[in-house]
């Protein structure tokens, strides 16, 4: 069954046919052209599809794109309209990512962390990105960055 | 992933619209909240609804409040509005405990309480919690409401007594009828998505009061009335803790499966049993420093 939704998508007003079967994760990456949230486990284990959904973390593949008619939807496009924010620019002055799979998601992830808890502990860090499964098991450097932005 | 199987979206706003989309098309119908369960069942071809309703657009249900005898929880209310909610921690901890070891961040935020309970798998760990509690599940149909005691509520594995047409419209959790300490002890690989090989909840309370409940060890997540019994009106030794240990192979059937060997959750669902009611009881004297779940 098709059906048209309109959503904030990273900032703009976007209106898009589709079918009621479609994850949100499809839909943004074939029919929205943004390609950052990824497709790991496509059954919400790796965290890698992770988008802000209303602020939120969510799980993109466990979301039918008519659920977030008339929401805002926040992928890791949106966070840099004037350059890395300084948590990417933690990531990219340590190279914390190896592989970069899992960054979008653990991006956004840490993003959600530190607006509600500017100031985390490592455990808390480990919390927030518990549900981002980094497959090259990379994540002391994720950790690391995620705190050194948090002091900045 | 495709989807197999076409199904038409609704979204109703009102409670009576979903009740009447319930009702119209019975067991051919699939109530959506979180998703985290059901999109994927969907998904995989495990449940072919003809008609999905998703029911986040009935402001109603995201009900988080006291009531006169305890908490009211609707359905849309997720695991991470429990951890984050000050009457929670306040009055129902062990509930925000439990909530705490669900997922992670990114599902407890789409995932909620009712959900869970309509998914009923046997390792829920929010089980426990809401059955030394005595919730009360509120559910309504075309015919009216129901209340269902949680006792009641699981039928099997991924089985519970919700019937065709109806919605669960939230929870009810009663306050304990005095002082209680409360402990929620999870056996699992790591904090993070990982389901429990093995749980407990206890509530310790005034005059010597225990009640006690298992999840991942049997069909279904239930209290043990007979470890209850034996704790009964008794200070706790280490001698009455055996005693109740002893009791435990009566009261649960584990099986073996991918997670966990049937002998290894008969064990460590002792070992569990005994910490549990350790810092539940501590928790009641008021020690300062305990709090949250104990995994190991």
């Amino acid at each position: 069954m098709k059906k048209t939704i309109t959503l904030t998508l990273n900032g703009d007003a976007r209106s898009v046919d589709v079918e009621t079967t479609e994850t949100l994760l499809a839909v943004l990456r074939n029919k929205l052209g943004v390609k950052s949230p990824k497709c790991g486990c496509d059954q919400g284990e790796c965290g890698a599809c992770t988008v802000l959904l209303n602020g939120k973390s969510v799980r993109s593949c466990l979301i039918f794109s008519v659920e977030v008619d008339g929401q805002e939807v926040v992928t890791l496009e949106g966070l840099s309209h004037n350059g890395p924010t300084p948590l990417q620019q933690a990531f990219i002055d340590r190279s914390a990512f190896q592989c970069g799979y899992c960054a979008p998601g653990v991006i956004l992830s840490a993003t959600e962390l530190l607006t509600v808890n500017p100031h985390p502990t490592q455990t808390e860090v480990q919390e927030a990105i518990a549900g981002n499964l980094c497959r090259c098991t990379g994540y002391e450097s994720l950790i690391e960055a995620i705190l050194a932005a948090s002091r900045e | 992933m495709a989807v197999a199987r076409e199904f038409e979206y609704f979204r109703p706003e009102t409670l009576e619209h979903s009740i009447s989309l319930l009702g119209e098309y019975g067991e051919n119908a699939r109530v959506l909240a979180g998703g985290t369960d059901m999109a994927l069942k969907i998904k995989q071809g495990v449940e072919t609804p003809k008609a999905v309703v998703d029911i986040k657009g009935i402001s109603e249900l995201e009900r988080l409040e006291s009531t006169d005898n305890g908490l009211h929880l609707g359905a849309l209310v997720t695991f991470s509005q429990v951890m984050a909610s000050g009457l929670v921690a306040a009055n129902f901890p062990l509930l925000r405990d439990a909530a705490a070891t669900v997922g992670s961040v990114g599902i407890r935020n789409r995932a909620t309480l009712v959900g869970s309970l309509c998914s009923a798998v046997p390792s829920l760990d929010i089980g426990p919690a809401l059955l030394v509690h005595e919730a009360v599940v509120l559910t309504r149909s075309a015919g009216g409401t129901r209340k269902t005691g949680i006792n009641k509520w699981f039928t099997g594995p991924k089985q519970c007594a919700l019937e065709p047409g109806e919605l669960v419209t939230g929870i009810v959790v009663p306050l304990p009828p005095g002082k209680a300490g409360g402990c929620y002890v999870k056996r699992g690989r790591y904090a993070g998505k990982d389901p429990a090989q093995a749980g407990v909840g206890i509530l310790a309370m005034e005059k010597n009061d225990y009640r006690v409940a298992f999840c991942a060890v049997g069909p279904v997540a239930k209290r043990a009335p007979s470890i209850e019994t034996c704790l009964h009106g008794q200070e706790l030794t280490d001698p009455l803790i055996k005693a109740a240990q002893a009791l435990v192979p009566q009261e649960i059937s584990p099986i073996t499966d991918i997670r966990a060997s049937k002998a290894y959750r008969t064990l460590i669902i002792k070992v569990m049993l005994e910490r549990g009611l350790k810092t539940a009881v501590s928790r009641l004297k008021g020690k300062p420093s305990a709090h949250g779940a104990i995994w190991i």
